[in-house]
């Protein structure tokens, strides 16, 4: 096994943290700005709407919508390659923030833009689990 | 305050592209094509005073410029790096003339290019420092390819949003390929249908194997100067008329729209700056890294309705000899991409052809040009009207 390419996997900062957190406990949680109500992803240390600090870790719905997506069928990393084709999309969730993410649980063929997705969560045996999402 | 007319480009030179590095030097290749773009404007080295360079891909190290005015042995008292990507070259040409108006320097040498292929452009790089972008923690791990598949994400939503088509993407490249047939320095110059691109493979979707840019060996350099020296010049001064540059993030999932680009910003400064229209243009050079990029493009300069690029490439014939001439050179697409140096490319057809130096390409006519520079996933953009 240790000869298998490896995939990139997340290296969390003490400011993502909570987010990868929620993953491995199976809960999106993105932050929210109590100043002006909005979602903020990625992490970041303030809310760059408004610039208030005031942001608080909120769990969400974990559901939305596929904004666009493309099956990649030649991966440039080798550890990919072994897993093509798949769907690379971004996902708008229902609260805003559009994430980079998979698109599982389908043939890579049946996904279509604004088709209604859900999050599931993906362990690795790095024990960070990745943000995956499947048709609703 | 105006760039309009503050400069103008001379002397250009250019290496056709190759899909080997083998025997080259980056170095070696920007030392060859800035004697040549020197010597093509007809002044000496030592009357360069300015140098910007736009590094190369596959070889990031510290402090180019140092490195190149060493090699050069010229004492350029202003020097920089440009990096917006595939922006950079268009980036350069306002930042030179920003400079000569400035009075910071006269002459300025823009040089990019470097000795890449397949083979380097795809070597491990795990050796590389790597830095803790977002980018790496939250789009890396879902296994994007590269460029590749950003620009598969804006076709995909284009198509959904506009009903673009394969078949409307797919003439920009092959109306490309047309003008390349007429370039001796292309990479491709073979013919190419519709139906040859649709069977091609797919490798990103929708994006097939001919709407995508392959990386190669080649390089460009031009010289820019003073609307004083221009008069004297042993070319015909192709002016700066107008420049606008604009940026977004890089990561997709932070753009608000992912099918308009900051070309809907950079490019109307540009044409207001030199006091003209998308309908007064007599050739287009606009970024071509894959077919979508120019369909974008077109419609953000304003070129057509938002949303029409698709109906608009498919309407109109974009070959040298066509009604709306577009990147007569063959664009990356078929002419090649070497680095940061397939952005350099625009410009100097853009300039060869106003120049009146377009040879079997020739546009007649050619007496004002759109040029634009295009970095990241449609993050940077640097606009230019040139003329003579």
């Amino acid at each position: 096994m240790s000869d298998q390419p490896r995939k990139p996997l997340p290296k969390p900062s003490s400011l993502s943290q909570p987010f990868w957190d929620g993953l491995a406990a199976g809960e999106l949680r993105l932050q929210r700005c109590d100043s002006c109500d909005t979602y903020v992803f990625y992490p970041r240390p303030y809310c760059p709407r408004c610039l208030s600090e005031a942001l608080t870790w909120t769990a969400v719905s974990g559901r939305g919508r596929v904004y666009t997506y493309t099956i990649v069928r030649r991966a440039m990393h080798p550890a990919f390659q072994l897993e093509v084709p798949y769907v690379f999309a971004i996902v708008e969730l229902e609260e805003g923030p559009r994430v980079e993410t998979n698109v599982v649980g389908c043939a890579p063929e049946d996904v279509r833009v604004e088709m209604p997705v859900k999050a599931v969560y993906d362990m690795t045996t790095a024990g960070i689990a990745l943000l995956k999402f499947e048709p609703a | 305050m105006s760039l309009k007319r503050a400069a103008a480009i001379t002397g250009l030179a250019e290496m056709a592209p190759r899909a080997s590095a083998e025997g080259l030097s980056t170095m070696g290749i920007w030392a060859d094509v800035s004697r040549q773009a020197i010597l093509d404007a007809g002044l000496e080295p030592s009357d360069i005073d300015g140098l910007l360079v736009a590094p190369p891909i596959v070889d990031m190290v510290a402090m180019w410029p140092s490195h190149l005015g060493e090699y050069l042995d010229i004492h350029p008292r202003y020097a920089n790096i440009v990096d917006l990507g595939g922006a950079s070259a268009a980036g350069m040409v306002w930042r030179a003339a920003a400079a000569i108006q400035s009075g910071l320097c006269r002459t300025v040498l823009c040089v990019s290019g470097e000795a890449s292929d397949v083979e380097t452009f795809y070597a491990p790089r795990s050796k590389r420092p790597t830095q803790q972008l977002p980018q790496r923690e939250f789009v890396a791990p879902y296994g994007p390819m590269g460029a590749n598949s950003g620009y598969a994400q804006i076709a995909m939503r284009h198509m959904h949003e506009f009903g673009t088509t394969g078949r409307q993407l797919a003439k920009v490249a092959v109306d490309q390929r047309t003008n390349a047939a007429a370039n001796p320095d292309a990479l491709y110059r073979d013919p190419l249908s519709v139906d040859d691109v649709l069977s091609s493979p797919l490798i990103v979707d929708p994006l097939h194997l001919y709407e995508i840019v392959r990386p190669c060996t080649g390089g460009a350099a031009f010289v820019v100067v003073s609307a004083d020296a221009a008069g004297s010049s042993a070319q015909t001064p192709a002016w700066l008329l107008g420049a606008g540059e604009a940026t977004r993030g890089v990561m997709l999932a932070q753009v608000a729209s992912i099918t308009t680009s900051p070309v809907a910003q950079s490019a109307p400064l540009a044409f207001e700056m030199a006091g003209v229209t998308p309908a007064d243009i007599d050739l287009i050079s606009v970024y071509d890294c894959y077919t979508i990029t120019v369909v974008v493009t077109l419609e953000d300069a304003g070129f057509c309705e938002k949303g029409r690029g698709g109906p608009f490439v498919e309407e109109h014939d974009l070959t040298y000899r066509g009604d709306l001439p577009l990147n007569t050179h063959g664009g990356q697409l078929s002419f090649g991409q070497p680095g940061l140096a397939g952005g350099m490319s625009h410009v100097t057809e853009a300039v060869r052809q106003l120049q009146g130096r377009g040879g079997e390409r020739q546009v007649a006519d050619c007496e004002l040009a759109f040029v634009n520079g295009n970095g990241g996933i449609m993050s940077e953009q640097s606009s230019l009207v040139l003329g003579v």
